[in-house]
């Protein structure tokens, strides 16, 4: 199953995408979908299995997110 | 006489106003984003908009290690230094403040600050600068009243190069509770700047002249742990972020982001910032480089250009740059020669600081300015300076 990250904005989409990709989670750009959210640019689509070490990436880093699905 | 066919064949000291040559990784990377990525930022999700974001972010994160932020969304892309500035000053000063400046200010400083206190926004203390353009810390501290909400300082003289002990200035505006604003369009990329060492709280940066990146780009950047909602933002509009709302976002960067970012420039900005950063020896060793160039021409030219009258203190902290004159010689004049007859580019006039001519006493007819590149060669300078001397002979004759 996949999980979405959500942003504030896609400059920090990016900024978790080169994060977590650093700390070798497997993860891609996909745009938002229209469900989840209003925004017209992209979000962070991981393994739903890593959503426990994304979330401790993105805590340590400062990197604010709005909420995490599975999709 | 002297050509270097990879500059068009003349010899380029105006790397004060702007950098030339640029790093040939620039002009690539400039290219490339053209052809090849295209789309706009932040705006879709397809994978063109995502590349371009990447470049966008990757810029962002090398501004960030350039100065030592820890969080790289504090890096607010501008079209220049002046731009930066401008949000800083505007964004922070409110109907009453108090704002402390010095007399070493380019006019991107001095205009926004001289049109605030006329319409009777602010109030304003200007500190002068001793005749080498070094200001004492200890003026500035007595010049901070209980209303003062900020201090402007020039972090690198665009006249004479002069370096101003930012640290010591930031340490007092730390103890009184007042924002430091420093204006490193000079600097960046010359001297190496630790936004938390250096006590400032707000930058703005030039990405054309010691970045090497093309023009129309700059920046502000926010020290990390400065709550950046002191500033109101100068520009208001789309962010590509909460397209649901018509309020402003409140984060960084999107709250001072406005509008479709210039991608193409940055793409380049990204190129320079790499390429000096990964440079042998680092900012420190530009800084010597430059320096060393610097010092070189003032000896030259003193020794051998009659009538030679140098402004700027090479003995003390400074970048690369050197104002100039040779006595009761038209310094337009000299300016016309050098171009014409020796394919030197250089700058006349005041440079865009009335105040600080003033400080050094060249107002109003200003000086010539040399400011060097790392991609200056000694023989260039030694050809520069026959020439002076020939202008400068040919005149007695």
């Amino acid at each position: 199953m996949k999980a979405v990250i959500l942003f504030q904005s896609t400059n920090h989409a990016i900024w978790a995408e080169n994060e977590l990709k650093s700390h070798k989670i497997a993860c891609r750009m996909i745009s938002v979908p229209r469900h989840l959210s209003s925004d017209c640019g992209y979000c962070v689509q991981i393994d739903a299995e890593n959503k426990e070490k994304a979330i401790d990436i993105l805590t340590t880093n400062n990197i604010e997110f709005e909420k995490i699905e599975n999709l | 006489m002297l050509k270097d066919k990879e500059n068009n064949g003349v010899i380029y000291f105006d790397n004060a106003a702007t950098s030339f040559p640029k790093p040939q990784c620039v002009t690539n990377a400039v290219v490339h984003y053209i052809t090849q990525i295209g789309a706009n930022p932040g705006r879709s999700g397809h994978k063109m908009a995502i590349e371009a974001g990447q470049i966008v972010y990757k810029t962002r994160k090398s501004i960030a290690t350039l100065f030592k932020l820890k969080n790289p969304m504090h890096v607010i892309f501008t079209s220049n230094a002046t731009e930066a500035l401008n949000t800083a000053i505007k964004g922070v000063l409110k109907k009453g403040d108090h704002a402390v400046t010095s007399d070493m200010e380019h006019n991107s400083t001095i205009r926004p600050l001289h049109e605030m206190e006329k319409e009777g926004t602010i109030s304003l203390s200007m500190i002068q600068a001793d005749k080498i353009g070094i200001l004492n810390p200890e003026k500035i501290r007595k010049a901070v009243t209980r209303k003062t909400k900020a201090v402007i300082i020039n972090h690198a003289s665009n006249v004479i190069g002069c370096i101003q002990p930012i640290k010591k200035i930031g340490k007092i505006c730390k103890e009184n509770g007042v924002i430091f604003i420093v204006d490193c369009a000079q600097s960046v990329g010359v001297v190496p700047i630790d936004i938390g060492r250096d006590n400032i709280d707000i930058l703005a940066f030039a990405g054309h002249k010691g970045l090497y990146g093309p023009t129309g780009t700059g920046g502000m950047v926010i020290a990390d742990g400065f709550d950046f909602k002191k500033i109101e933002p100068l520009k208001y509009g789309g962010t590509g972020s909460f397209s649901d709302k018509i309020e402003q976002p409140d984060f960084l960067p999107d709250r001072f982001e406005s509008g479709t970012l210039n991608v193409a420039g940055l793409s380049g900005l990204l190129a320079g910032s790499e390429y000096i950063q990964k440079r042998k020896g680092g900012i420190e060793g530009i800084l010597k480089f430059k320096t060393e160039l610097q010092k070189y021409f003032i000896q030259q030219a003193e020794m051998f250009v009659p009538d030679f009258i140098c402004y700027s203190a090479s003995h003390l902290p400074s970048t690369d740059v050197v104002a100039f004159r040779i006595n009761k010689f038209p310094i337009s004049e000299i300016a016309q020669i050098l171009s014409d007859k020796y394919g030197i580019m250089c700058r006349q006039g005041l440079h865009c600081s009335p105040l600080a001519h003033q400080t050094i006493g060249t107002f109003p007819e200003g000086t010539l300015r040399f400011g060097f590149s790392i991609f200056n060669k000694k023989e260039e300078i030694d050809f520069a300076v026959q020439a002076l001397k020939s202008i400068s002979e040919g005149r007695k004759k």
